[in-house]
């Protein structure tokens, strides 16, 4: 089984490092109707199609120690190539087949210097905002229960 | 003992299963539940299930749930057998729960601790009085309040107490972890087996076997150094590309328990740390495991070991819900031959018995 130490391999590329995160945490309806608002991609085909397993998610000891086996997670994974031969992948937590396939379609989209501006500009930066609003919402309801506990002087 | 195979009852069980059918639908005349709202509305019995069926996964889950009744560990047996469906394809980097994007965080040692004490959505401090407004068609409670959030870091309490060499580190190492799902468990199992079992073990008994820690069988005196929940995100490296990518985000609960420890030969006297991850939201489970992860180590740091808790064996063997309903549930099925060598004996010892008497 594949381990995970990130070491081998090729150097991230930040960018696609970033859109493929952001396609992870989106759903399928949401980059559908980002990507409908553009001309509409050229065909492409499936190297592997949409395909759900397993992840072992791994915690560590004492939280910042030795890693261990914590659980598995469902995830589905998508390979496609573009008539141009750029090849996408996806590897998304959760069942949902139709967004693996379009996030590795977007992932070969993407690796193309001329469309990327588009792309990002209607789809990525949008879903991203969307995450970040998600996010500081939830921000802003935790911090809206942090406490100050008084120690009464008669305590030890 | 054993039991064996018979044949015959197919029509009685077909019939017995259409009646479960009936029954786990209840009155017809009532709405369905659909598992949408089991997920959003029984939200910590969807996590118990993906903690105990060791598969996170909320929509699975939740219709386990709904299939079983609502029978929670009949609802992880559920995903633990569909889980073994699907192929593996890879292990997750670990994740960073000091990273956590916080939804709770409290801290019972320190009062004032850089980030502070975030209560979030919790029973604390509710007066547990029953709620009829709930009985009645309810509404959609209003929003919660929000308050400006400064992006302060959180560090892990026992982290602080590591800065004045107060904490006993963590082992570091980046070897891959022993998995319960490919191996069987083996005795002595070190740490990251046990932590991985446990993080599948039942609540209840984690919960009462910790309890038993503070009652005195075991020698604990814990204190929660911090207790977190919130999301962290999921990264693996996909061998087709070769870099670490995000693939989303889970919500877990983590405890750091700081217990006491009075040092050793080659240690001074220090605090050391039970710790407790599960999936989801599920403080009870999280708080459990770190009081039995830390009774676990009784052995690697020097103490005696005399408590149930402090069994390895005896926890990890019995921790396992899917196993332990299986054996016990075992007993149901056909004994017919088994009881009935044991009618037999059992006829002769008294037969013996009473000759005797008479004698």
């Amino acid at each position: 089984m594949s381990d995970a130490t990130g070491s081998e391999g090729a150097a991230p590329d930040p960018a696609r490092r970033r859109w493929m995160g952001v396609l992870a945490r989106a759903s399928a309806a949401e980059i559908a109707e980002r990507l409908a608002a553009l001309p509409p991609p050229p065909p492409h085909r499936r190297l592997r199609a949409p395909e759900t397993g397993l992840v072992m998610a791994r915690g560590r000891q004492g939280g910042d120690g030795a890693p261990f086996n914590l659980g598995e997670m469902t995830v589905t994974r998508c390979s496609v190539a573009l008539p141009d031969g750029r090849i996408g992948h996806a590897y998304v937590a959760g069942r949902d087949r139709r967004q693996a396939e379009l996030a590795a379609l977007l992932d070969a989209l993407l690796q193309d210097a001329d469309r990327r501006p588009a792309l990002l500009a209607a789809v990525i930066e949008p879903l991203a905002a969307a995450q970040a609003a998600r996010a500081a919402q939830q921000a802003a309801r935790a911090a809206a229960t942090r406490v100050q506990f008084f120690t009464m002087a008669t305590m030890r | 003992m054993a039991y064996v195979a018979v044949k015959g009852g197919e029509r009685a069980i077909e019939a017995a299963h259409a009646w479960l059918a009936r029954e786990r639908r209840g009155d017809p005349g009532l709405p369905a539940l659909t598992v949408g709202q089991i997920e959003q509305q029984l939200g910590l019995a969807v996590d118990r299930v993906m903690a105990e069926g060791a598969c996170h996964d909320r929509g699975l889950a939740a219709l386990a749930i709904k299939q079983a009744r609502g029978d929670l560990i009949e609802a992880a047996f559920l995903l633990r057998a569909y889980r073994t469906t699907l192929p593996r394809f890879a292990a997750s980097l670990p994740l960073d729960t000091g990273a956590m994007r916080i939804r709770r965080r409290i801290s019972a040692t320190y009062k004032d601790l850089p980030g502070g004490q975030v209560l979030g959505p919790t029973f604390d401090y509710t007066h547990r009085l029953l709620d009829f407004a709930l009985a009645a068609e309810d509404e959609a409670p209003p929003p919660p309040p929000e308050a400006s959030a400064e992006a302060e870091r959180m560090p892990r309490v026992t982290g602080i107490l590591a800065q004045e060499g107060l904490m006993q580190g963590e082992v570091a190492g980046e070897a891959e972890p022993p998995d319960l799902t490919r191996e069987p468990l083996a005795f002595p199992a070190e740490r990251p087996l046990r932590l991985q079992s446990l993080a599948r073990g039942d609540e209840g008994f984690l919960l009462a076997l910790g309890y038993s820690t503070q009652r005195g069988y075991g020698n604990a005196h814990p204190f929660v150094g911090e207790i977190r929940m919130g999301e962290v995100t999921v990264e693996i490296v996909p061998p087709e590309l070769g870099f670490a990518i995000e693939i989303g985000e889970i919500t877990v609960t983590e405890c750091q328990m700081v217990n006491q420890f009075a040092g050793s030969k080659t240690e001074p006297p220090q605090f050391t740390r039970g710790y407790g991850l599960t999936f989801g939201h599920a403080e009870r489970k999280a708080m459990a495991m770190a009081l039995v992860d830390r009774a676990l180590r009784a052995r690697e740091l020097g103490e005696e070991a005399t408590a149930p808790a402090e069994s390895e064996e005896f926890v990890l063997y019995h921790c396992d819900n899917v196993e332990a309903t299986g054996f016990v549930e075992h007993l149901k099925l056909p004994h017919y031959v088994d009881f009935q060598s044991e009618l037999e004996k059992i006829r002769q010892l008294r037969a013996t018995a009473l000759r005797e008497a008479a004698e």
